[in-house]
């Protein structure tokens, strides 16, 4: 009887898995693929590159920062460690080529200066009317958080898998596959006027017309810039942007874990001499 | 069990103090001669963890409290003002984060020890409720966390969660309106919400001193279920006990540092990386995995009213089990029959978990309300009849006996029940 019952629970569940997935498949059209990328900051002793930090800034400066905000950034964490690795100097320098709204001074009216490394961030508009007014209506969103407000999703086994093996990098693969994604439509494919068709983003129709075509900045450091260069470098520095301290937590969980391995065995042994004494 | 105190003061000051308040006797009596079963497996060592929890999210909550802005325009800015110039903010944020799902953890498998063992049988019913109790207010105030970040699922689990109030015909939508403060979720219920978020854990607290006593009058349950029925069935909680706490503590927080220093946000949603937009509704509506059991049997039920009485109910029932378990024996150890269907049980609510993050259409809906009404099933029909068609196998004589057995199952050692001197 008991067999009976845990096998009609086990063939609802079935059902209902198997009718739930095709319902979903359905709904959403093809299943979205989102290729798996290798990134230097991915793993347990995963680490920056500097210099991909940088060229993304680039990538961000030149030609993000026309349209998306990064408000959550200070320029200062520019020089931070675990970034870019600009000096101090630089992210002055660079805080110093934006102008910054500041005041009221003594006769109560506001002004503006240049940015200094404590200041925020320039946004390219005045507030989100604006940005929509001028960009049809879509708002382009900030880009501090977007490398962790993005994600891929991924079926059962999965995300089962993902808890264990400390995989963290969904928003960046999935920015690095939306930025290098764009393509011409399909021939079947319906795009509403002002889209672009995107092989990514959920849908398949992004607002965003394509940022990014080869050569479009020019590397300090030389390096030829193709679309999905630039792609992953501006991604890597998002991701930065995101989470500024990832070398700094990754660097002391490390150390914690090696505390608590040892910590736990100590503990162990203690535990089996105390209750040693017992007869058993 | 509670007997007469055998603390002796050790020094002056010592004696001046129990005569006082003798707290240094509390503790004595309750955490250190106190006499514990000696069977005790690693199932018991999650009461521990928990009180480490609850210390532990109290200590990280009140730090980020002294950096966090309740304010819905100013609200997701102070987070990341927190994860990027509070010194350790990070950490803390992540700790908190993280320690709310451990927590769960701990608790479900907490009480799930309590279901396999019987621990809610007489004399403990009182007890069991206390932590019925505790665990409604952990996922109050769990969910009113939840909502602090201002994010969109933030915005979005609150909104749902509040409208389930105007279900409740002819007063519904004046208690839902009261509870925001206003005509929807905004900046009132934000700041509400911080209040109590701040409040509830430590009415937690004084409800866990409740637990714990309760708990101390009776005495631990046991893995075999029987009774303590004298002294040498018992061990003193330090050091016995105290040390494996430590240690299974200790192998707890391996897991948590993992997911606090190498994937903190796995268990959150990336939604909530999104500053709440009331004009915006994400895709698909979840709340953190710790809930979504009731999420599921909250959107089984065809009608607004019904999934509401029924997700109350799935709590309201547990109040109830220990007179709704008609078996005389605790601990299905003994009990092969039951054995089955707690593990069933256990597939049926892993299976409502998953089904809570799925939309509530088609085959997941199918499967929900089999589910759901599988569980009620169980605490209402499966649990009384149990108790009555049941065999179970014969009980151990006492806790001694059934320790000794097994050690010599494992050919250890003598038959001497005292503690020896000099063991292996």
């Amino acid at each position: 009887m008991i067999t009976a019952l845990k096998g009609g629970l086990g063939a609802a569940l079935f059902a209902g898995l198997v009718a739930g997935g095709a319902t979903r498949a359905g709904a959403a059209g093809e299943a979205i693929h989102i290729e798996l990328q290798n990134w230097s900051f991915a793993g347990v002793f995963g680490r920056f590159d500097r210099g991909e930090l940088q060229r993304g800034y680039q990538v961000y400066a030149e030609v993000c920062s026309a349209c998306h905000s990064l408000e959550y950034l200070y320029y200062r964490n520019l020089a931070d460690p675990g970034g870019p690795g600009f000096t101090e100097a630089e992210a002055g320098a660079i805080a110093a080529g934006f102008e910054v709204s500041d005041g009221p001074d003594e006769d109560g009216e506001m002004f503006t200066r240049p940015a200094l490394p404590r200041d925020r961030f320039a946004s390219p508009f005045a507030n989100d009317e604006e940005a929509r007014a001028i960009n049809g209506g879509a708002l382009p969103p900030d880009l501090s958080v977007i490398a962790k407000a993005r994600g891929i999703e991924r079926g059962f086994p999965w995300w089962l898998i993902d808890l264990f093996t400390g995989y963290q990098e969904q928003g960046a693969d999935y920015l690095y596959a939306l930025l290098s994604g764009y393509e011409d439509a399909p021939a079947d494919f319906a795009l509403q006027s002002g889209m672009q068709y995107n092989t990514a983003f959920p849908g398949h129709q992004i607002a965003m017309p394509a940022p990014l075509s080869d050569d479009l900045v020019e590397y300090a450091d030389g390096t030829p810039a193709t679309v999905s260069q630039m792609a992953r470098d501006v991604t890597a520095f998002l991701m930065w942007a995101a989470e500024p301290k990832l070398e700094e937590r990754k660097r002391a969980g490390f150390q914690v874990m090696l505390f608590l391995a040892v910590f736990a065995t100590l503990l162990y042994l203690t535990k089996k001499k105390v209750w040693s004494r017992l007869d058993h | 069990m509670s007997g007469p105190s055998t603390y002796v003061p050790g020094s002056g000051f010592a004696r001046w103090l129990d005569e006082r308040l003798p707290v240094v006797r509390l503790m004595h009596d309750s955490f250190g001669e106190f006499p514990t079963p000696r069977n005790l497996n690693y199932w018991w060592t999650f009461g521990g963890i928990l009180t480490f929890f609850l210390v532990a999210q109290l200590v990280t909550g009140v730090v980020l409290a002294m950096h966090y802005t309740a304010d819905a325009d100013l609200a997701f800015g102070s987070i990341e003002h927190i994860m990027r110039n509070v010194n350790y903010g990070w950490l803390i944020r992540y700790a908190h984060a993280v320690g709310a799902s451990m927590f769960f953890l701990a608790v479900y498998i907490h009480i799930f020890r309590g279901l396999y063992y019987g621990s809610y049988k007489a004399p403990r019913e009182v007890l069991w409720i206390l932590g019925v109790i505790i665990y409604i207010l952990m996922m109050v105030t769990a969910f009113m966390g939840y909502v602090l970040p201002w994010g969109q699922m933030s915005f979005w689990a609150a909104t749902v969660i509040t409208n389930l109030f105007s279900a409740f015909p002819l007063v519904g939508e004046s208690i839902t309106e009261w509870l925001w403060g206003g005509f929807s979720v905004d900046d009132a219920t934000l700041k509400r919400f911080y209040a109590l978020h701040y409040l509830l854990p430590f009415m937690i607290f004084g409800v866990v001193i409740l637990h714990i006593w309760a708990l101390h009058v009776p005495g631990s349950n046991n893995p075999a279920g029987i009774a303590v029925r004298d002294k040498q069935d018992t061990l003193p909680f330090t050091p016995y006990y105290a040390v494996k706490d430590g240690f299974a503590l200790v192998a707890f927080l391996i897991p948590f540092a993992w997911f606090v220093f190498y994937n903190p946000n796995i268990l959150g949603h990336t939604d909530n990386y999104i500053l709440a937009n009331p004009l915006s509704t994400p895709a698909h509506i979840v709340p953190e995995w710790y809930l979504l059991p009731f999420y599921a049997i909250l959107r089984a039920i065809p009608s607004k009213l019904g999934g509401v009485l029924a997700m109350f109910a799935s709590l309201g029932i547990l109040v109830l089990l220990p007179w709704l378990d008609t078996s005389r024996v605790r601990s299905a150890a003994f009990r092969p029959l039951y054995r089955q269907f707690f593990w069933i049980f256990v597939a049926d609510c892993v299976v409502l978990g998953y089904l809570g993050s799925q939309p509530p259409e088609g085959g997941f809906l199918i499967a929900a309300r089999i589910c759901t009404a599988y569980y009620f099933v169980h605490f209402l029909v499966i649990l009384p009849l149990l108790g009555l068609i049941e065999t179970p196998r014969p009980l151990p004589e006492s806790i001694t006996k059934a320790v000794l057995a097994k050690s010599a199952d494992r050919g250890g050692g003598q038959p001497a029940a005292a503690p020896a001197g000099g063991g292996g």
